[in-house]
């Protein structure tokens, strides 16, 4: 006997909202094509939700990823009306009574419906060595856990933050120009590691910040950190990398290898 | 069909399977490591854990007690000489998460700091603000990186075992973006899959937690156990049943009915601590089990708020101030604002009590073992005997850390002493695997996958909810056996390679009901009431003459599970009366 169930949404009489959605399948589709939905409308009801309604009621063919529905797993990234945005975390309040467009996220390929291809991205972020590289004189267990201040561990805390999502590329129009790009949420999560007092790899992943497809290649449009939905701000963390990056060439200058 | 040898696959790359590979990878650089997962690592649900992990640091705590805490926590149910390796090894392996890189909130001077949590005498859990499984989960990811032995399958499915020569094998995987089937052949196989608290309608989990893991070792023979001992965490958000961390409870909030009264005191729980001046085991800081209990006895004295979104009392944070919730709990406002439109620094939130975790799970010795050879399990999807009968907040996160290294070291020497077989018999069971596979895609079913779901969900909250009686889970009983005969005839619309996620869910439903099968028929067994099994019938008590023992289930496939009992391992810890509040400290003195 559980404690009373209770109502997933009560849903508001009669109020249906219209979702569109870009639809790709390539064992059978030639092109994407947009494919209306109604579903009603409920105030609290994310996108994810809507989309879980569609799937369940409507076209169970329509594919999408997620899971945790509270913006901490980073699946459910997708274009909402042109912007990326989580599912999860996008309401159909935001929309209503308007029609919701949705597509897969910009600047990937398109897998199906709205999955894309995460294989550049996942890849950019092996690239950076994102892990701590430890100085010759690094402590073993026993002697416990490293002293890190509050105000050391603010340095990179921030830049910690990123679930992965991929928004910050889909609204990146340098990647969309150049793939090579290492991109907004991989240099955020190098800009992590080099500023964290416990790691001393920050020589070796300067290397890849200072490639012409690494920090230079950002041309500061800014929109990668309007867009995250974490607050992680990795258009901040490029410039910080590129100061780096500058005092290296200076010092480069000066201290040929 | 592709075939791909390596020495150790790991099944699910959350926590613990994460720190199984970085186990073997760091110290057996021969052995290959298979890390499967049907999503990107960082997408499992080890994400979403909030509030932290239990390691002894004070001066003032002690091994001992995070082990009496854990027993008793666990209604004297968990294994005793596990409890006693966990607490041992618990600050050790956070340490290492430390050195990896994790953020663990600190004190002024650099060291790690530590939050009070339910059922915990002391403060003793370590914490990454509210973010504790995300940070734990993205640097074992990003340390994985680093070793090229090992091999990850990102987003393939885990269809089945390979079982030959009563030993495993191997496993059959499903590339989800291509559809495509391989088998890949291993000297040995860690399950590392998570729980299953999707079988209940509201739950704080995430999609991907379907028990997949559960029921694959189940159908190849291996118990289940335990599986009646489901935790109801006190503070999900109605609706949605996103988890609100006990952390919140932990720096001091309090639980309030309708009229404003703070009602655990009702409950053996009190007397009432002054606000502000949380006391470790009283009142908001009892263990899960207790607290979900009294929101139950609460609703049917009709002492909590009615809303659009169902039945609620409320977490108060208000008197913590702005600045301590946005050190400590910054994501608990984020998600309170977007999922119920409530500041938490101005307005309680509405909590309920949602399915959170699974204590039980597959049956392994106090190494991570399984009963069939060279299958180890571990973390959620696994019952190596750390939690009992209800498990503590923040003891989870760390079993990941402990048992995962234990589970990866164990699992390397079994490789190591193993050869691969004759590929051909593996083969053919691949190929039968992958037909029956196909079959089930190629089906012409009429039965709605989403109706069969739904009615799961609803009769596990029903029958094998807070609380429990003979009729309702009887009741239960009888409807997933109708649900599974209607399994039978799925419908599957979509019949494409690429990307079927409609197909996913058929497979994972499968999975589901026979979990949910085997919870529901360990409890309607268990005729005591001890931890999170609670009956309002004829046994309210604990029994400990007939059910100081472990359940194990075993699979019979059309049949209803055979439900056996193994003897629980007792070192130092005799069963007692299980007290919180005043009474613990009488108990004490």
């Amino acid at each position: 006997m559980s404690a009373q169930t209770m109502p997933a949404h009560s849903t508001m009489a009669n109020k249906v909202i219209e979702v569109e959605i870009l639809r790709y399948r390539p064992e059978q589709d030639e092109k994407p094509f947009p494919q209306l939905f109604e579903v009603p409308y409920n105030p609290d009801m994310s996108i994810l939700e809507a989309l879980q309604y569609i799937k369940d009621h409507l076209d169970s063919s329509v594919s999408f990823r997620w899971s945790c529905r509270m913006a901490i797993c980073g699946s459910c990234g997708l274009m909402v009306n042109n912007i990326p945005k989580l599912g999860c975390k996008a309401f159909l309040r935001d929309y209503y009574p308007q029609k919701v467009k949705l597509e897969a996220l910009a600047n990937f390929p398109i897998e199906r419906d709205l999955v894309v291809d995460m294989g550049d991205f996942i890849k950019k972020l092996e690239e950076i060595k994102p892990y701590i590289i430890p100085a010759t004189d690094d402590k073993c267990l026993s002697e416990g856990t490293y002293k890190q201040t509050p105000e050391q561990m603010e340095k990179y805390k921030q830049f910690s933050m990123c679930i992965n999502c991929g928004l910050c590329y889909s609204a990146c129009p340098q990647y969309g120009l150049d793939k090579k790009f290492t991109g907004p949420a991989a240099l955020a999560l190098l800009a992590r590691y080099n500023r964290d007092s416990r790691d001393a790899g920050s020589a070796e992943r300067m290397k890849i910040v200072n490639q012409e497809e690494g920090v230079w290649s950002c041309t500061f449009v800014g929109y990668c950190s309007v867009v995250c939905p974490k607050g992680v701000d990795p258009a901040a963390a490029i410039q910080l990398l590129k100061v780096e990056s500058s005092k290296d060439y200076l010092i480069g200058m000066f201290k040929p290898d | 069909m592709q075939i791909i040898k390596t020495d150790v696959a790991i099944i699910g790359a959350g926590g613990s399977g994460l720190r199984a590979a970085i186990e073997i990878a760091e110290n057996h650089p021969q052995l290959e490591i298979a890390l499967i997962s049907k999503v990107y690592p960082m997408r499992s649900h080890t994400v979403a854990a909030e509030g932290g992990a239990a390691g002894v640091v004070q001066d003032s705590d002690s091994l001992d007690q995070h082990f009496h805490d854990t027993v008793s926590g666990g209604d004297w149910l968990c294994e005793q000489d596990v409890v006693q390796y966990f607490v041992e090894n618990a600050a050790k392996q956070l340490t290492q998460l430390e050195h990896w890189g994790c953020p663990w909130s600190r004190k002024e001077d650099g060291s790690i700091n530590v939050r009070a949590f339910g059922g915990m005498k002391k403060e003793r859990t370590w914490f990454a603000a509210d973010k504790s499984g995300f940070h734990i989960l993205h640097t074992l990811f990003q340390t994985s990186i680093k070793h090229p032995k090992i091999t990850r399958f990102d987003e393939h499915f885990c269809l089945d075992l390979i079982v030959e020569d009563n030993k495993i094998q191997g496993v059959v995987i499903l590339d989800i973006a291509e559809g495509e089937a391989k088998l890949i052949q291993a000297k040995s196989v860690i399950m590392a899959t998570g729980g299953a608290a999707r079988v209940y309608t509201y739950n704080t989990n995430g999609g991907i937690v379907t028990g997949d893991g559960m029921s694959l070792a189940y159908r190849h023979g291996v118990a289940l156990r335990d599986m009646e001992f489901i935790q109801y965490h006190p503070t999900g958000l109605p609706g949605s049943g996103i988890l609100m961390t006990e952390g919140c409870r932990g720096e001091g909030g309090v639980l309030i009915n309708k009229d404003g009264y703070r009602y655990l005191q009702d409950y053996g729980l009190g007397p009432e601590t002054p606000i502000g001046q949380p006391k470790n085991k009283h009142m908001e800081l009892g263990p899960r089990d207790k607290i979900s209990q009294c929101f139950w006895q609460e609703q049917q004295k009709g002492n909590v708020i009615s809303g659009d979104r169902g039945d609620v009392v409320h977490l108060d944070l208000r008197h913590l101030g702005e600045a301590k919730i946005n050190e400590r709990l910054p994501f608990i406002r984020e998600l309170a604002k977007a999922y119920v439109g409530v500041d938490p620094v101005y307005e309680p939130i509405p909590v309920r009590p949602t399915v959170h975790y699974t204590m039980g799970g597959i049956a392994t010795d106090a190494k991570t073992a399984t009963s069939l050879a060279g299958l180890y399990a571990i973390g959620e999807c696994a019952s190596v005997g750390l939690h009992g009968a209800n498990r503590l907040g923040s003891n989870s996160l760390t079993e990941l850390a402990v048992f995962g290294q234990l589970a990866g070291q164990q699992a390397a020497e079994y490789a190591q002493q193993a050869t691969h077989q004759d590929i051909t018999p593996l083969r053919q069971q691949a190929e039968q695997v992958i037909a029956r596979t196909e079959a089930l895609l190629n089906s012409n079913g009429t039965e709605k996958m989403a109706d069969i779901r739904q009615a799961m969900g609803d009769c596990m909250e029903q029958g094998v909810g807070i609380y429990r009686t003979q009729a309702s889970m009887q009741q239960t009983i009888d409807t997933l056996a109708e649900l599974k005969q209607r399994y039978k005839s799925i419908q599957i619309n979509d019949k494409s390679s690429v990307f079927n996620t409609e197909f996913l869910y058929a497979i994972e439903l499968g999975y589901l009901l026979d979990t949910a099968e085997a919870m529901a028929h360990s409890a309607i067994l268990r005729k005591e009431s001890r931890g999170s099994h609670q009956r309002i019938d004829d046994y309210q008590t604990r029994d400990d003459i007939n059910y100081l023992k472990h359940s194990l289930a075993y699979f019979q496939a059309d049949n209803a599970p055979i439900i056996k009992y193994a003897d629980v391992t007792i070192t130092k810890s005799q069963p007692a009366e299980r007290v919180y509040g005043a009474a613990s400290e009488t108990k004490e003195k």
